[in-house]
């Protein structure tokens, strides 16, 4: 038995000791048992917290019903976002096609639902019995007068990122069509989900700034926000794997500029609210930040250095989604006396990995769209303490006696913000010092 | 009501389902079998999201490998994919089987597993190779249940060969909780037969804490047991729905495991359908008197004792009270039969799938006494949401799916089989027998007492 498959190790590298880049951006290995999930998985998660919009998934029931209610992305309004809705494709419309079905289908649902517009996701049947969803699309839009926009997105065609480029294109569809005046001083939020209500967290940062928020996009997403995103004169981007594609893209049509930033971790989520702050050149916004950072600072350090005391000397392991996060990740973890010794993402790019590379300790292990297999070898080799990823992770730290605190998708504590570094550090604290691991050793 | 049903007919979507993909349930059967991994032959994604929701459940590593089709796969035909992921899944697991479910997408090709199967085996002749079965299940074929069923059978049929005679019970006990698969066996060992219970999935989804990462963890039914089951004394099936749907739809001889062993190997099989309840259990415990010629142990005679003087104490709290029952057909199908048995309504039974013999089974085990009772096959859990209210239900008994419902009526749910993604513990629950029966009692009594008590203004100490 072999942890590391040979075709796996250009993606494996180990910071301090190894020269070579690291591979990514691949599909995954057959036989791999890779944590990513598909194409349709990227995009759906990403459109998924537009609340007022119907999201209509064409294909057999399993890629609906296992994206139910998936991610805990709030909002403050309407909820269709939190159903899930299928065409169920039955064998007879796989052997006579599932137009007919995907546009009655469409038809009840925006009848009943009544949303803003509505997202129509094709899966991997579709994509090879060659359902003409553009054309439904069309039709049902012209017939309902919402946009009825498809998501081009069969699993097969790629990895999750293809689908988060997917979920650009079908918002890069709505944005522009709106004629709200924005405000001075506007950004759009890109790439923040709200899960755990985060999202509102940064927001009222930024508006103690005098900063106006165009659009958030997606986390508490609304159609007619969206379509009026092009408004604004800065998009300010957060987990850059899913949106940088349309901050790229906006900013060619409509010369929108925009910037990276990150909400995990002190230092990331101060920077985020300075860079803001310098881009619009203005002293008032930039005291306003210094004073929200100083005061959250003199509350917050207090606390974490009572956790640093207790956590100095742990190691961690993290595999998450994205690269970007996984850099503030390290940082945060840092700043409570942790030491990161894995780090891996499903779907990260090779700058950023290099940046990792540079960020870590000698001997830190670094890896690209990982397996259990493999996870589990390194968190023994590295014999780390606590886990930091998703659900599909928490039993292999558990299991083997590592903590684990969940960073993904289906967290119901706000990690993002100072407010969330606070709850992050009390994770982190809680998992390490619950006295059960005398059991398992 | 009348109106109720109309609402359902007029949507063609289906609006939060109430059932899975039928590969979920072909990898649950080879979480059951010793040594095995699965691998799903199609797309990345399907493996992906059917770990991701067995694992919320069950709390337990769930290790499925993928094919992973590309385009160029889609096109061209999985055969390098296959081989590849077969080799790779060997280098890392070592495993002694490989458990493979193709999906809707390699289905739609037109894959022939079957084929790659014997081709791989020819390219590695004379080398030591896993056991592969093979189950076809496309989704759009079947829910999860079909899977399920599907892959029992195929496990068995592609396994069993006779050899000599043995004294080895099958017990083919359908999709239950790993905890209820450890009651049966205990309830085998105490009977003292040999026996085979299959998929046992007790350990491999229950596992207890370890020390080092296991791969492919302990436990399992053994691929002997398997092979002796055409030399098996009797089969005992639980469910009477089972896979109805893609069984006759492939008008194959054999629908179910059971059935398969006695038409090729004379084995004789019972039928019955989840021993939920008293009447249920009984019939269950009977059955395996007249296959060992033992009488029930005393321990397990006391535990129905037991049950039945709960009954008696109980029996106020439960009567009369009207319930939504929902989840998969047989599991709804003794669930409803259960609460007849202790004097609650069954107002609405609802499964997402498709044999159309849920309302016919229904019928049978409660002697036709509830004709108002609405009972719908291929039914979603929007459609419940839109008839819940005049139904005025006093209790939800289902899946953690469901509670959203039962959230917005302000009314108890008491979760029961699969998916349980909202506590804790699910693998845990006993469902069948004396002992499951008994839980089920005390948690649906608790549940209508908390209830009352919590909506009462004196928040009365006893009961
Ligand atoms: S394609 Fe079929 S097998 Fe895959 S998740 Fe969807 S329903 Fe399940
Ligand atoms: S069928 Fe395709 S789109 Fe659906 S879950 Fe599977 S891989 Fe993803």
């Amino acid at each position: 038995m072999n942890a590391i498959l040979k075709d796996r190790n250009s993606q494996i590298v180990r910071a301090g000791a190894d020269t070579k880049t690291i591979a990514c951006n691949k599909p995954s290995l057959a036989g791999a048992v890779s944590q990513r999930a598909c194409v349709f998985c990227g995009s759906r998660v990403v459109l998924y917290p537009i609340a007022d919009a119907l999201h209509l998934i064409h294909g057999p029931i399993g890629c609906a019903a296992y994206t139910w209610d998936i991610r805990g992305a709030m909002s403050s309004g309407p909820e269709i976002h939190r159903m899930s809705f299928s065409t169920d494709l039955h064998e007879k419309d796989v052997v006579f096609g599932g137009e007919k079905k995907l546009e009655a289908a469409l038809l009840e649902l925006i009848d009943k639902y009544q949303p803003k517009a509505a997202f129509v996701y094709s899966t991997c049947i579709v994509g090879v019995i060659g359902d003409d969803i553009e054309s439904i699309c069309k039709k049902v839009q012209a017939l309902k007068q919402i946009p009825v926009i498809p998501v081009h997105a069969p699993g097969f065609q790629g990895t999750k990122k293809d689908g988060y480029r997917a979920a650009c294109e079908a918002l890069e569809v709505l944005v522009g069509t709106g004629n709200r005046p924005a405000q001075e001083f506007s950004i759009n939020i890109l790439g923040d989900f709200n899960l755990a209500g985060e999202l509102w967290i940064l927001i009222d940062y930024y508006k103690r700034m005098g900063i106006h928020i165009n659009a958030t996009i997606t986390g508490d997403g609304r159609v007619e926000d969206v379509a009026n995103a092009h408004k604004a004169q800065l998009n300010v981007v957060q987990c850059s794997g899913s949106m940088m594609y349309l901050a790229k893209q906006m900013k060619e049509k409509y010369g929108i500029p925009f910037m990276k930033v990150s909400y995990f971790g002190i230092e990331d989520m101060s920077d985020a609210l300075y860079e803001v702050a310098t881009f619009f050149k203005s002293d008032d916004m930039l005291t306003k930040a210094k004073e929200i950072v100083r005061f959250e600072f003199a509350r917050l350090m207090p606390e974490l250095v009572k956790y640093k005391q207790a956590l100095q000397g742990k190691k961690a392991a993290i595999y998450v989604g994205g690269s970007f996060k996984a850099i503030s990740l390290i940082k945060a973890l840092r700043l409570i006396g942790v030491q990161t010794v894995v780090v891996g993402s499903q779907t990260g790019t090779a700058d950023e990995y290099e940046i990792i590379k540079q960020l870590c300790d000698e001997g830190t292990i670094i890896v690209d769209d990982s397996n259990p297999a493999e996870l589990s070898a390194f968190v023994k080799e590295t014999k780390a303490d606590i886990f930091i990823g998703g659900v599909k992770e928490r039993p292999i730290a558990y299991k083997i006696g590592l903590g684990f605190c969940d960073h993904n998708h289906e967290r119901k504590e706000a990690l993002a913000g100072y407010e969330g570094m606070l709850n992050f550090a009390k994770e982190i604290y809680a998992t390490a010092m619950s006295p059960v691991w005398k059991f398992t050793k | 009501m009348e109106l109720a049903i109309k609402k359902t007919e007029t949507f063609t979507s289906t609006r939060n389902a109430c059932k899975l993909c039928s590969p979920l349930g072909a990898s649950l059967v080879f979480k059951g079998i010793e040594g095995c991994i699965p691998m799903i032959h199609g797309s990345q994604g399907c493996a992906t999201y059917i770990r991701r929701y067995m694992i919320s459940h069950y709390k337990e590593p769930v290790d499925i490998a993928s094919s992973n089709f590309s385009e160029e796969t889609t096109i061209y035909g999985g055969n390098k994919n296959f081989c590849t992921g077969i080799d790779n899944v060997r280098h890392m697991y070592n495993p002694a089987v490989i458990g493979i479910a193709s999906t809707c997408l390699s289905e739609t090709i037109g894959e022939d597993i079957p084929r790659l199967i014997r081709e791989y085996a020819q390219l590695h002749e004379g080398e030591q190779i896993p056991v592969f079965i093979h189950a076809s299940t496309p989704s759009y074929q079947g829910s999860h249940m079909d899977g399920f069923h599907e892959t029992v059978l195929s496990a068995v049929a592609s396994l069993a060969n006779e050899g000599a005679t043995s004294k080895q019970i099958n017990i083919f006990s359908g999709f239950i909780s790993p905890a209820d698969i450890r009651y049966i066996k205990e309830i085998c060992d105490d009977f003292g037969v040999e026996y085979m219970v299959f998929p046992d999935y007790s350990d491999t989804l229950d596992n207890p804490h370890w020390k080092d990462y296991q791969l492919i963890p302990e436990g399992g039914t053994p691929v002997a047991q398997i092979q002796n089951a055409a030399n098996a004394i009797a089969s005992i099936e639980f469910g009477t729905i089972m896979n109805k749907l893609v069984s006759t739809s492939k008008s194959s001889v054999a629908h179910t495991a059971g059935e398969w062993l006695e038409k090729h190997h004379s084995v004789p099989n019972t039928r019955m359908p989840l021993p939920i309840g008293i009447e249920a259990s009984d019939v269950f415990f009977k059955t395996l008197e007249t296959i060992s010629g033992i009488p029930t142990p005393r321990h397990h005679a006391r535990e129905r004792g037991r049950l039945v003087d709960a009954y008696v104490d109980g029996h106020k709290y439960v009567f009369g009270k009207r319930a939504i029952v929902f989840g998969e057909e047989d599991m709804v199908l003794s669930m409803v039969a259960f609460l007849h048995e202790i004097g609650i309504e069954t107002v609405l039974a609802g499964s997402g799938g498709e044999s159309n013999s849920l309302k016919k089974e229904i019928d049978a085990l409660t002697s036709g006494l509830y004709p108002n009772m609405i009972v719908m096959n291929n039914l979603d859990f929007e459609t419940i949401n839109e008839m819940v209210d005049e139904l005025k239900p006093d209790i939800f008994i289902g899946n953690s799916k469901g509670y959203y419902i039962a959230r917005r009526l302000k009314k108890p749910i008491v979760r029961i089989g699969f998916p349980i993604h909202d506590r804790f513990g699910a693998q845990r629950l006993h469902h069948i027998g004396y002992r499951g029966t008994q839980e089920l009692f005390d948690r649906i009594v608790n549940a209508l007492i908390e209830y009352k008590q919590e909506h009462s203004p004196v928040g009365y100490k006893y009961i």
